[in-house]
């Protein structure tokens, strides 16, 4: 371990030596800046995001992203919409792991309602989260690799995230955008043959993160890309309200589905909060994939002790949510979602501030880039693993 | 929402010490406070000590920057947007009423802090002033602040002294309003009607309340 631990020493540490080298060398040959514009069609931002870089010579000096190819105003939205629509709407901030967005809203109207859904209703919507963590995080662990230069993890990510879209669409009807959380429960209950399947695709899955922890994380280009490379320590990941695996890959022991008392059923079962405490993009990217087996660990023992009975409360027909204000936030596979919903006793919120993972996270950029060379931009986004439906909201 | 009532039920010493704890940092400038037991906190702070209530939270650890906005609290002239355009506008209740830990204003800026290790979040509210909407930057208290300002000054005209670029962050640099503020049409619905009501499906309990119960 200690022989590791100073290899990656080492390695950060002639990393910024050479960093501090070159930009002295740029500024002694008195090298003319260059602006370099990466975006809004790259694949690297996954979607359209712009990032405008000012180069010396191959390190970046400043950059900044620039956001809104993609605003909705949601916010305004829910303004106009009851509670049961806008599930509808913010299925489409994070469009990858679409059925853990509907949570927070829901959960902060039941509380605002002071109901609660009956225990079979949390599992499953616990199941349901846990599997969209799984296909969203999933993806990003094969699209890591393309952003490398290696192609062959894309399409094993894109092979076995299908087995789990498929668990998503027998149950809930879409493949993206479920629209399966109600105020008080789920719309219906699980199909036949569901615990089975599911079962089966969690073995596979547990396959995958093998596959891709020997292939894309023991190889050395890709450990030499990825070490020591944007780190974010963790004061700073603190202040800049950085999330989910970004922050735990920071070494801080944050998880809110161990942290805070909601009614979903992750207290019920047993599982870890993976850190690391390098907080460097190889940190980010192992966390991820250490939760999405920790995530198929969690299915399988949620199935094994499902709770019978109705997967709906009593809810009156017509939604009147009483006026109060509420906030909730889940861990959501890009990190801390919540909803802050400030109700006035109407059939839709007064106001709901959507706080979204990569908001937060993407707003470290400027910071985490300065300094860095060219092709550890897109090394760094990536790790940083945002998604642009979920910073424009 | 009187704060004196809840206080009194014994209970959530945690949440209520971290209100005596701000409060003997910041003396009077903590205005008002409500807490939910086992749930969250709010406290308003006066305009002008908006800054240093966050570097006194921020010392009481609560490190964690969560996010910051504002709330309009004026009624929508607008309604729900499902208005029909011929007919004369309904009368509409405009009176301001502010939330938890009360208000003077219209505009509040609200942001959320979070302690990492008991786990408890602290939602601060403070009044922006109606005719000069300008507050203090969090910048320096929490560099995660910057976008988040941006945001809340062009969806809500809002202004922070010291923060070095206010720049729009979703709209053309040339847009003209603050999209979420209340008396900000949605143009979409301005634009062509909303159909609304008249194309849902009739609910099986009718349109009224009492009958709308289940069981």
């Amino acid at each position: 371990m200690t022989s590791t631990e100073s290899l990656i020493d080492r390695r950060q540490l002639s990393y910024i030596a050479a960093q501090a080298a070159d930009a002295r060398l740029n500024v002694e040959l008195e090298t003319e800046g260059m602006t370099l514009n990466i975006g809004p069609q790259h694949p690297a931002t996954h979607g359209t995001l712009r990032i405008i870089a000012r180069l010396d010579g191959e390190q970046v000096v400043w950059a900044e992203p620039s956001c809104g190819y993609m605003h909705r105003g949601y916010e305004k939205l829910t303004e106009v919409r009851t509670y049961p629509q806008v599930t509808a709407l913010v299925n489409r901030i994070d469009w990858l792991g679409s059925f853990a967005n509907e949570v927070p809203f829901i959960l902060a109207a039941e509380k605002l309602m002071e109901i609660e859904a009956p225990p079979r209703a949390q599992w499953i919507r616990t199941i349901l989260f846990e599997l969209s963590r799984i296909a969203n995080v999933s993806l990003f662990l094969g699209d890591l690799g393309v952003q490398l230069g290696a192609i062959t993890p894309v399409f094993m990510a894109f092979r076995d995230r299908e087995y789990v879209l498929n668990l998503i669409e027998g149950a809930t009807g879409g493949r993206f955008h479920p629209n399966f959380d109600r105020i008080g429960g789920l719309k219906e209950d699980l199909p036949a043959g569901f615990i089975d399947e599911t079962r089966v695709v969690m073995k596979k899955l547990r396959n995958f993160c093998d596959e891709m922890e020997n292939l894309l994380f023991g190889n050395e280009i890709f450990q030499s890309r990825t070490r020591g490379i944007g780190v974010i320590p963790k004061d700073v990941a603190m202040q800049y309200g950085l999330s989910g695996a970004n922050l735990r890959a920071s070494g801080v022991d944050w998880d809110l589905r161990r942290d805070q008392t909601l009614p979903m059923a992750w207290n019920k079962v047993d599982w870890k909060v993976w850190t690391h405490p390098d907080g460097d993009s190889f940190a980010r990217c192992w966390v991820r994939l250490q939760e999405v087996r920790e995530s198929t660990l969690i299915v399988d023992q949620l199935l094994d002790n499902i709770p019978s009975g109705p997967v709906m409360a009593k809810v009156p027909r017509i939604i009147k949510v009483p006026e109060g204000e509420a906030w909730v936030s889940t861990e959501n596979p890009l990190g801390e979602m919540g909803y802050y919903v400030v109700s006035k006793g109407d059939l839709g919120p007064f106001r709901t501030k959507i706080r979204s993972a990569s908001f937060n996270n993407i707003s470290i950029v400027p910071w985490v880039l300065k300094g860095v060379y060219v092709p550890d931009i897109i090394t760094i986004l990536a790790s940083l693993y945002f998604i642009l439906g979920d910073i424009d909201r | 929402m009187s704060t004196d009532a809840v206080a009194a039920i014994p209970g959530d010493t945690l949440r209520e010490r971290i209100v005596d704890d701000l409060r003997s940092a910041i003396g009077d400038a903590l205005l008002d406070s409500h807490v939910k037991h086992g749930d969250d906190v709010w406290v308003r702070v006066r305009t002008d000590a908006w800054r240093s209530a966050g570097l006194a939270l921020r010392t009481l650890g609560f490190d964690y920057f969560c996010f910051l906005s504002a709330i309009d609290w004026m009624p929508s002239p607008f309604g729900k947007g499902e208005d029909d355009p011929t007919a004369p506008t309904p009368e509409r209740d405009d009176t301001i009423r502010q939330g938890y830990a009360g208000g003077d204003t219209r505009m509040q800026v609200l942001a959320r802090l979070v302690h990492p290790t008991l786990h408890v979040g602290v939602n601060v509210k403070c009044d922006v002033p109606d005719t000069d909407p300008v507050v203090e930057s969090w910048i320096p208290v929490f560099a995660g602040a910057n976008w988040h300002e941006r945001e809340t000054h062009e969806m809500f005209g809002i202004g922070f002294a010291g923060h070095p670029d206010l720049r729009n962050m979703y709209l053309p640099s040339d847009f003209e309003g603050h999209p979420l503020r209340k008396d900000f049409p949605l143009l979409a619905r301005i634009v062509k009607p909303w159909p609304g009501i008249v194309d849902v499906e009739p609910l099986p309990g009718g349109s009224d309340d009492e009958e709308g119960d289940a069981e």
